[in-house]
């Protein structure tokens, strides 16, 4: 039985070593770099960066260099490791309406200050292979109209707030300081600011599929795109032996403000109310989606009545984890020889005592007919 | 920025002994206090993502990090033996992070740590044992809102999970469940004592070692502290009872012990040994010894 | 206090800007059964539930005499004597059987629930308990096993009446008990319900929209209007000779002359 505890781990080792080997693959092929991950697959660089949450490029792409492309597997090793880091503090909130977007859409207004910026986006490819990408060589460059950096980007929600159609935002920074979901166990219920940090790390498949279910129907809230921006935005850090802020680093993010329709309460007027979604990188569709469920979580505060599993917070946030939920379910591959066994004999006991039921019942009857 | 990323290589060999950081030990061990102080009770903690998945034992491996000690002996066990893959691979990540001894035998271990069993060899003051805990809260197959079973625990609302038991048996003349049984621990909380057999629910009770309990995923921990009174859910006309065998170990005859089956051919024929392997081989072991002296009597 | 069982005080509770029910005041006496009539939107479901401390009113108190302790004040007791009261002393009939029952599990587990709650371990006693209580209400022990969802609508009923009387409980709040019911499994129920009041001197406080049901099961009417009482006496009186005019309306329209 020694042996036995040997060859465990003999076998651990040798799949290790057989899954660096598929990794690598055909060795006569040249091994993949970080920085082609980055630069030619970013938009999986992103989705790793954000459902990990953590900014750091190189490590998301190495993470997906590691993971074979496996991007839950990638999410959960940058998770792994970001949850090691010491924290120095937090920073500022960002500022959006200072971004420098690449990308800037609004599909309530034809026009809107600052302009509508297509940008870089899949939505108007026809999608068709593209069978010149199989073949080597340069891609021509895109010409680009000049990005003012100084312009600022008024936000569409803001406009509608002024108006008093479009609720305020939760203030930007209380002052109180706001719980950190990777730090503090999750209780319910929980704070609008909870809620967006466990959807901001949520799987992006399965705030899709509930955000779809709400436009299905299923806690419908009469969507409309207030606006969708794509750019980089500072980030600023108060050092405390400093006590003023520093910009400390640039980080591009996807933000969407999703405007929806509200009847209005006993305390409220009618309005429109918000959903708000913010992915790191190019992550339209996750931020999208993030907006469409935080506020369908929202209705009970609206004094909607909750009817649909995008509404109901906890079976939401107890289920948005990818890495907790891929753990758990593949943890049904580890051994369950105890619990099955145990299951074994209580099945045998069962059907023993059905068979030796319906012996007896087969005997009685045999007994009444002799009798007749 | 290729530079930037041939600047960022990092390796592993930053992390702190026993992986976590001492914050969130000492975060750990005060919910593990506040678990001993009372029984039952499910304490929720900042769980940390581990390096392993969230199923395969992370709440357990928390426990184990925030408590092990430079002097401490590890043994772990999955199904009762020291030798499947996931025990063994957690056992390993312990040598590698916090450079303990590790031992298969269970009573050289100051620190057990165990998935789905209660070893069969009694255990002594001293020495803890840590339990991997999937789902922690005995009532969410009945209800499952975590907001409504805090209220049932708090209130100590347990008509339901007796009406489960009822329910058991009005189907199928007996209480079925086989595994993950539940417990009344001192009197006060219902707990789950995590998927062990029921066979193992009587060694929970007034064990002299302390007992933790970790689920990762759902970030809760709790405890039962030595010689605490530990009752398994039953009613008065169909007590508790646990599972036996009309088979004995094939490798060292025990008939107390809880067997594996295991179909060794074809036709379906089966052996029973001892899921316990530490158990079963310090019994081998004891057979081939006392042999031994009884033929060196005879020469 | 006067010897009354349950006694309301000013009770009011408003949802935003409106009032459901407003300044409600009466004493319930031991073995009485007191209706509260009105149309629908009337507050009458709102003031049952402030009464049995489901919903918290804005204003005002309700006090039960307790079997033990004397007179409590329903609101002011921890969630936990609370819900202790609800299902020892009391009973709360559902208009919507399947809010009342535990739809997943037996008809026996569902009777037999309160008793476990409060500590009954002996699996054959509770079974003849509940067995005792199907046929009280004349639902065949050959269905002890099976779930609600496979009972018909009066069997829903009659079920959810005896799993709230299994405890013994000396008052009982019914909200519309017959409602969505046809009209001959009304009457059955009726006729049950007000067997089952005289045979354990229940006492009850029944909301009805329906005046036949509040004639045959109620002592005493309190007649609700846009959350005001307009209208109180003894059921016989108001019905026959209704003071107020919404009273007359609903008499009028509902009573056949």
């Amino acid at each position: 039985m020694y042996v036995a505890v040997k060859g465990g781990e003999t076998a651990i080792a040798h799949s290790l070593d057989l899954l660096a080997d598929r990794r690598r693959g055909d060795r006569d092929i040249p091994e993949v770099t970080l920085e082609q991950i980055d630069a030619q697959l970013s938009l999986a660089v992103d989705r790793v960066m954000t459902e990990g949450s953590c900014y750091d490029r190189a490590l998301a792409a190495l993470a997906v260099k590691q993971a074979r492309g496996d991007l839950f597997e990638a999410v959960f090793l940058l998770r792994a490791y970001r949850t090691t880091l010491p924290r120095f503090g937090h920073s500022r909130p960002i500022d959006t309406s200072r971004m420098v977007a690449e990308r800037r859409i609004s599909s309530t207004f034809k026009d809107i200050p600052g302009g509508q910026v297509l940008g870089p986006t899949f939505d108007y490819t026809h999608r068709l292979l593209d069978f010149s990408l199989m073949a080597d060589g340069e891609r021509p460059i895109a010409p680009t109209a000049p990005v003012d950096a100084a312009q600022e980007l008024p936000r569409v929600g803001d406009i509608l707030e002024r108006e008093g159609m479009l609720e305020p935002p939760p203030p930007a920074d209380s002052g109180a300081p706001t719980q950190d979901i990777t730090r503090d166990p999750l209780a319910f219920p929980a704070s609008r600011a909870v809620r967006l940090q466990n959807l901001a790390r949520g799987d992006e498949g399965f705030l899709l599929a509930l955000g779809y279910s709400t436009q299905r129907g299923y806690g419908n809230n009469h969507p409309f795109v207030g606006e969708v921006r794509y750019g980089s935005v500072p980030v600023a850090f108060v050092p405390e032996e400093l006590g003023f802020a520093i910009e400390i680093a640039e980080i591009d993010v996807t933000e969407c403000d999703m405007v929806n329709q509200f009847a209005g309460s006993h305390e409220v007027p009618p309005q429109f109310t918000r959903g708000y979604g913010l992915a790191f990188g190019h992550s339209e569709r996750k931020a999208m989606s993030m907006a469409l469920v935080d506020r369908a979580l929202r209705a009970e505060e609206l004094s909607e009545v909750v009817t649909s599993p995008a509404q109901d917070e906890e079976f939401v946030l107890a289920h948005s984890d990818s890495v907790e939920a891929s753990g758990f379910v593949q943890h049904l591959k580890l051994p369950h020889y105890v619990d099955f066994q145990s299951e074994l004999v209580v099945v045998r006991t069962l059907r023993e005592e059905v068979e030796a039921r319906r012996a007896k019942d087969a005997s009685l009857s045999a007994l009444g007919q002799a009798a007749e | 920025m290729p530079d930037t990323i041939a600047d960022q290589g990092r390796d592993e060999g930053a992390y702190n002994y026993a992986y976590l950081d001492e914050q969130t030990k000492r975060m750990i061990r005060r919910a593990i206090l506040k678990a001993v102080a009372v029984p039952g009770y499910q304490v929720p903690f900042g769980g940390r993502e581990m390096p392993l998945p969230y199923g395969w034992g992370t709440g357990g491996i928390q426990i184990t990090a925030s408590i092990i000690g430079r002097d401490d002996t590890l043994k772990v066990i999955d199904q009762g033996a020291d030798d499947t893959t996931n025990a063994v691979s957690i056992r390993r990540f312990f040598a590698k992070v916090a450079g303990v001894a590790t031992t298969t035998r269970t009573e050289e271990a100051t620190v057990i740590q165990t998935r789905h069993r209660v070893p069969e060899t009694p255990l002594r003051e001293g020495q803890i044992l840590v339990f991997q805990v999937p789902i922690p809260e005995p009532l969410r197959m009945l209800e499952p809102r975590e907001t409504e079973t805090r209220t049932l625990h708090a209130l100590s609302e347990y008509g339901v999970m007796q009406v489960s038991l009822y329910e058991s048996i009005a189907r199928h003349g007996r209480i079925s469940k086989a595994y993950n049984y539940p417990v009344l621990v001192n009197g006060r909380y219902i707990m789950s004592p995590s998927p062990i057999p029921k066979f193992d629910n009587p060694k929970l009770d007034r064990n002299p070692a302390l007992q933790l309990y970790g689920a990762g995923r759902e970030k809760r921990i709790y405890a039962v502290p030595p010689h605490t009174p530990v009752k398994s859910l039953d009613f008065d006309d169909h007590p508790f009872e646990i599972e036996r065998w009309t088979q004995c170990c094939d490798l060292c005859g025990s008939t107390e012990s809880f067997l594996d089956e295991m179909i060794v051919d074809d036709e379906g024929t089966r052996r029973f040994i001892c899921s316990d392997t530490d158990y079963c081989q310090e019994r081998q072991e004891a057979q081939r010894l006392e042999a031994q002296s009884q033929k060196g009597e005879r020469q | 206090m006067t010897g009354a069982l349950l006694s309301a005080r000013g009770v009011t509770k408003r949802f935003g800007g409106r009032t459901a029910c407003n300044g409600v005041s009466f004493d319930l006496w031991p073995g009485e059964v007191l209706g509260i009539v009105g149309e629908s939107g009337s507050g009458k479901s709102t003031l049952l539930n402030c009464l049995a401390g489901r919903l918290v009113p804005d204003a005002g108190s309700v006090l039960y005499e307790t079997r033990s302790v004397g007179s409590v004040d329903v609101h002011n007791l921890t969630e936990a004597r609370r819900r202790l009261l609800a299902r020892t002393e009391w009973g709360f009939v559902n208009q919507d059987a399947r809010e009342g029952l535990r739809m997943g599990v037996s008809a026996g587990a569902n009777i037999g629930e309160r008793l476990m709650a409060i500590g009954a371990r002996n699996y054959g006693e509770i079974r003849g308990t509940a067995s005792d209580w199907l046929q009280r209400v004349e639902i065949d022990l050959g269905r002890i096993d099976d779930p609600p969802t496979v009972y018909s609508g009066g069997m829903r009923q009659r079920l959810q009446i005896a799993r709230n009387l299994v405890s013994s409980p000396r008052l009982v709040f019914m909200d519309e008990p017959t409602g969505g019911l046809d009209v001959s499994v009304q009457a059955r129920l009726l006729d049950l319900l007000r067997g089952l009041v005289d045979r354990f001197h229940l006492s009850a406080v029944l909301v009805t929209h329906d005046l036949g049901v509040a004639r045959l099961l109620t002592h005493r009417l309190m007649v609700m209007q846009g959350g005001q009482v307009v209208e109180e006496g003894l059921t016989d009186q108001v019905l026959d000779d209704p003071q107020h005019a919404y009273t007359q309306m609903l008499v009028a329209s509902i009573l056949p002359v």
